[in-house]
């Protein structure tokens, strides 16, 4: 069976057994397919089971229920050296006492293949990660950026039709890091190879990312591509997880087609016209979400309708943007304003104590369920 | 106050530590070219001796070696040449072996999690701590008495019969020396990222090949550390091999105990210099070993 899927993880389970002897399972009935040619990202805080879920498919480690498929063959107990995947790790692993050259080509080394082509294929995989002529150089006498991208080359020249990535970029700083993410992003575009990549940096995930898989507890929170995960989370998890977000607490009153009206008590309003996923019941208790830069600080008299009055608690400047904290009868809220206007008078920004007119859209707001 | 000036009273401590340390030891060569025979005291450089055979004329000749001449003497003493050449006998074949087992040892409570771990690193730091001559004692009597069950079980006689030997010491020392090898051998695998070896499988290597060209490189400084510790102290253990020597497997420290119990002539100085020297050399080596690693390590 030739398979539309570079990569299939179906109901994979890994549990653990603790130092105190507790079981754990760090995979939790996971299920994921994964595309060929496709950039998927799992997404994730630590413990969330990303890590392990990519060190199945690579074949250190072995589910305790479900299958792992590569180009739809089930892995079972096959050793990582017999998977036609390979690896960029954390931590580079770099062999210390081999040259670049030699670490490079230590895999095609393994296949058997002739010297001369060998030589000649670490210099193409140089090249093509921008590292021509450091064949000869010792690993530790690279710099951080350069130590990673030979990491991927060493992965990158056996040609594998999965790249795994587990936090490539976690030990760069922030510049180098962004400069990296476009210049994987290309290279993965450019190759046309499936990249598999683990991170806790949700601003990488979105940037880089075809796909994304917000993990949690072992859990797949939600696979979806990034603007869909940032505009339309579908549980408080993910909408909190994924930039941030305000959560006030409704009801349900009505619902007509994918939209619903819902009260919130803490504003005794209505919020009419609010997008809704099918799975919601009338008088059910629901969560509203609003993100902080899409809520808006109007010049305008509150209505109570979409317009409402909430007092300054606290104004940040933090450069490209300022983050208000209002208190809007009881109910704390977090804006965001962007800074377009280039200005020094302190008293044109907001002060503590001040009243000022919050604009919710409905088209802005989402409800999900509570919990 | 300069906060960085160093206390006069540590400076003292600092002299005083490392003359108790080496004051002997520049004595007990200096010793080695004395021209008395007796060597109670030292009363200048040799230059001539009286040779024994042409005692009757009490012949005074010049030492062909210059000052060396207990050296030279050394050399002409089969006993001496007998028990140097059975001492790194011992010392190469124990390092060789010890090396292998700890190596294993370690690699194995670093990777594998089994019931009785706990109790199998407790049973290795043991040996070290327990006095020698116990050790010694315990291993005397386990060789005679299963040696005496073979013997009899087997009627052997003779020669044939298994007796205390080159080959008894040079068991003991494995058995002394392997759970120094596995502590100096875990220390360094403490430090061993086990990525290098997933990399190393995920790259197509298999385990074997992934031993020998990952891991083995990785942790050789380790496993040399290791073996040159266990060989110097093959080389200057008496306790242990007091006990467990034969006829024909005296090593150095046993024939110098020896010596010491007729007169201290300067020949055992000069002996213990050579050997302080080659023991010496080795501590250099294992220096430049960690040296030259812990410099990788900050790069």
């Amino acid at each position: 069976m030739s398979s539309e899927f570079a990569v299939e993880l179906r109901d994979v389970v890994k549990k653990f057994i603790t130092p105190e002897g507790n079981e754990l399972s760090a995979v939790d009935h996971v299920t994921m397919q994964i595309k060929n040619g496709e950039f998927f990202s799992m997404l994730g805080s630590s413990g969330c089971g990303k890590t392990t879920s990519l060190r199945m498919i690579a074949g250190f480690e072995w589910p305790t229920e479900g299958e792992v498929f590569i180009e739809g063959q089930p892995m079972g107990h096959i050793p990582p050296f017999q998977r036609k995947v390979n690896t960029v790790f954390q931590s580079y692993a770099l062999f210390q006492h081999m040259t670049v050259a030699q670490n490079i080509g230590f895999g095609l080394e393994m296949e058997g293949v002739e010297k001369s082509e060998i030589k000649k294929r670490v210099g193409r995989a140089l090249e093509m990660v921008q590292l021509t002529g450091m064949e000869r150089r010792q690993p530790k006498q690279l710099s951080g950026g350069q130590q990673q991208r030979v990491a991927v080359a060493r992965a990158l020249v056996k040609t594998p039709s999965v790249l795994l990535l587990d936090e490539p970029l976690g030990a760069l700083d922030l510049k180098l890091r962004k400069e990296m993410q476009l210049e994987l992003k290309a290279l993965q575009q450019q190759l046309g190879i499936t990249f598999i990549y683990v991170t806790h940096d949700q601003e990488e995930a979105l940037t880089m990312s075809d796909r994304i898989a917000v993990m949690s507890k072992g859990k797949v929170q939600q696979l979806a591509t990034p603007v869909e995960i940032y505009e339309r989370p579908t549980n408080k998890f993910v909408a909190d997880f994924i930039g941030e977000s305000n959560f006030l607490e409704g009801v349900i009153k009505e619902i007509s087609k994918d939209e619903a009206t819902v009260y919130v008590p803490v504003l005794n309003a209505e919020l009419k016209g609010m997008p809704m996923s099918p799975d919601f019941v009338n008088g059910e208790e629901v969560a509203v979400s609003m993100r902080p830069e899409k809520i808006r600080i109007v010049e305008r008299e509150a209505d109570g309708d979409t317009l409402f009055k909430a007092k300054v608690l606290n104004s940040v400047y933090i450069g490209s943007d300022t983050h208000v904290y209002v208190d809007m009868q009881g109910a704390r809220l977090k804006v965001m304003e962007q800074n377009r206007i280039s200005r020094l008078d302190p008293s044109s920004f907001y002060s503590k104590e001040q009243m000022i007119t919050l604009l919710f859209m409905p088209e802005n707001t989402l409800i999900l369920k509570k919990g | 106050m300069n906060p960085h000036r160093r206390s006069p009273w540590v400076v003292a401590a600092s002299i005083l530590v490392y003359f108790f340390l080496y004051a002997p030891i520049v004595i007990l060569i200096l010793y080695s070219f004395n021209a008395s025979k007796t060597n109670i005291k030292f009363e200048g450089f040799i230059t001539e001796y009286s040779d024994r055979v042409q005692m009757q004329g009490s012949a005074v000749v010049a030492s062909p070696c210059g000052p060396f001449h207990w050296y030279c003497d050394l050399t002409k003493n089969s006993n001496v040449m007998g028990a140097t050449k059975n001492t790194l006998t011992i010392a190469v074949v124990a390092t060789i072996v010890a090396t292998i087992i700890g190596t294993m040892a370690a690699l194995a409570l670093q990777r594998y999690d089994f019931k009785i771990k706990p109790f199998s690193q407790l049973a290795l730091y043991i040996p070290i701590v327990i006095p020698e001559i116990v050790m010694g004692i315990g291993i005397l009597s386990l060789f005679s008495q299963a040696f005496g069950w073979i013997n009899d079980a087997f009627h052997l006689t003779g020669n044939a019969r298994l007796a205390l030997g080159i080959g008894t010491v040079t068991v003991s020392h494995i058995a002394f020396m392997i759970p120094f090898v596995t502590l100096v051998v875990q220390a360094r695998l403490q430090g061993f990222d086990k990525s290098f070896e997933e990399a190393a499988m995920d790259l197509g290597a298999n385990e074997w090949i992934t031993f020998w060209r990952v891991t083995f490189p990785t942790i050789l400084p380790g496993i040399l550390s290791g073996a040159l510790l266990a060989f110097t102290l093959s080389l200057d253990d008496f306790v242990i091999t007091f006990f467990t020597n034969g006829p024909g497997s005296t090593t150095l420290p046993i024939y110098v105990y020896g010596l010491l119990r007729r007169i201290i002539s300067p020949q055992v100085n000069a002996l213990s210099t050579v050997w302080i020297l080659i023991v010496f050399t080795a501590v250099m080596i294992l220096q430049w070993i960690q040296s030259r690693e812990s410099k990788t390590v900050k790069a």
